[in-house]
């Protein structure tokens, strides 16, 4: 019953950060800078709302109760969201845009390419299939830090800040408090260290090719895992769940 | 159904095929290799589908599809699973799909998925499917749909799509 549980929290995690975060891109749609970048923005929300669905509705089979993706997307409140920081943040400028999602795609990349190996079957199947798709994501906002840096001196200088803006919600997404290592001691979940270390070798390596600099080791902000929220989180959810909860259960 | 009326497979492979990609009106979906098994016996017919990407809106409607086509030859004995491993891929594109797709404008996938784990892969030569030009470039990793990519040809400077190798 423990482990239902943990593994119930477990999915959630993994399935709200991928649909806050395409829920965050989706607000690109009709904004992006260059019609293809609008394109792009709106593709990579598609397929982590995609992920979502999958990694939620199994998370409604594993918690027993009925909820299905839709139950579990629409119809919990803030405290209840076991997504990371790093992916509420607002999407502030492309640059903005593109520093958070670098972060999350190099750790999202690393964490499905560990669960590929998880004893969960369901799970593994998921992580597979979102890995072939995170390595597009990964790739194009890699492709984007460097273009950003090695290019004017205005890109360069706006995505050094961005990197600076956000690094201070890097530290939640290694961070493995109890049900992180449970999991992974059971089988299903991922171990968190080797992840982090790759993640910053990865990552400091496209800041060197974009001649962008490594922020400095620091205190980190955390919560979001344990349901402990930014106030961005609220006013995301009052936008995707305002409709069905008007009117629930609507069907057309 | 009755087990002396039982269809064979073939039938109902012949059935899907009517089945189209609603995006890529050319593909059926035996075609795509969304397929991955039909099962038949007294009580039924069960279709196991596997989705292309997590995404794809295209996805309820194939399934909304099949069950349609089935519906009239089959009744209410038509059971749709959905399957995630083992995971789609390209490669699973038949021969004649590919030559449907680059005949549609769609530069097909390469065959055989190239290495996932390498951040920057080599660019890769992908003909145009119109002037079958090997000179094009890439202008976006993201397309019209969630399977393709935006290339152009340096040759004729026409627009295309490819279909993504994943």
């Amino acid at each position: 019953m423990e482990q239902q549980n943990d593994k119930f929290e477990y999915l959630l995690r993994l399935g709200d950060n991928a649909l806050i975060l395409g829920q965050r891109l989706g607000e690109w749609c009709g904004h992006g800078p260059i019609l293809e970048e609008d394109i792009a923005l709106t593709n990579l929300s598609l397929d982590l709302i995609g992920q979502a669905r999958s990694i939620l509705t199994y998370a409604g089979e594993i918690e027993g109760k009925g909820r299905d993706e839709d139950r579990l997307a629409f119809f919990r409140d803030t405290q209840q969201f076991k997504n990371v920081l790093l992916v509420e943040q607002p999407n502030g400028h492309f640059g903005d845009t593109i520093a958070r999602q670098f972060f999350y795609d190099h750790f999202s990349w690393l964490l499905y390419d560990a669960l590929q190996a998880s004893n969960d079957a369901h799970l593994a199947a998921i992580a597979v299939k979102s890995l072939k798709e995170v390595t597009y994501h990964r790739r194009h906002s890699s492709e984007w830090i460097i273009r950003l840096g090695d290019g004017t001196s205005e890109s360069h200088a706006k995505i050094q800040q961005s990197i600076h803006d956000l690094w201070v919600f890097t530290g939640e997404l290694f961070t493995a408090d109890d049900l992180d290592q449970r999991a992974a001691a059971s089988g299903y979940g991922a171990a968190l260290e080797p992840i982090a270390s790759y993640w910053k070798q990865n990552v400091a390596g496209v800041l060197a090719q974009a001649g962008l600099t490594l922020p400095e080791p620091g205190w980190m902000q955390s919560g979001g895992k344990r349901g402990l929220h930014s106030e961005h989180l609220g006013f995301i959810l009052a936008e995707m769940q305002h409709v069905p909860r008007m009117y629930p259960d609507a069907k057309w | 159904m009755k087990a002396d009326d039982l269809p064979s497979r073939d039938e109902v492979y012949d059935l899907l095929t009517s089945v189209k990609d609603p995006e890529i009106p050319v593909l059926n979906v035996v075609d795509m290799g969304i397929i991955r098994d039909v099962a038949i016996d007294s009580s039924g017919v069960v279709v196991t589908i596997t989705p292309t990407y997590s995404g794809c809106p295209a996805m309820d409607v194939i399934g909304v599809n099949i069950r349609t086509v089935l519906h009239r030859r089959f009744g209410d004995a038509v059971t749709i699973k959905q399957v995630l491993s083992p995971a789609w891929t390209t490669d699973w594109l038949t021969a004649d799909a590919r030559e449907k797709l680059r005949l549609y404008g769609i530069a097909p996938p390469e065959e055989g998925s190239h290495n996932k784990s390498l951040l920057f892969a080599e660019p890769r030569v992908i003909a145009c499917p119109r002037c079958a030009s090997k000179n094009t470039r890439l202008v976006s990793e993201f397309g019209s749909t969630a399977c393709k990519a935006h290339y152009v040809c340096n040759s004729c400077s026409e627009p295309f799509d490819y279909f993504k190798c994943i």
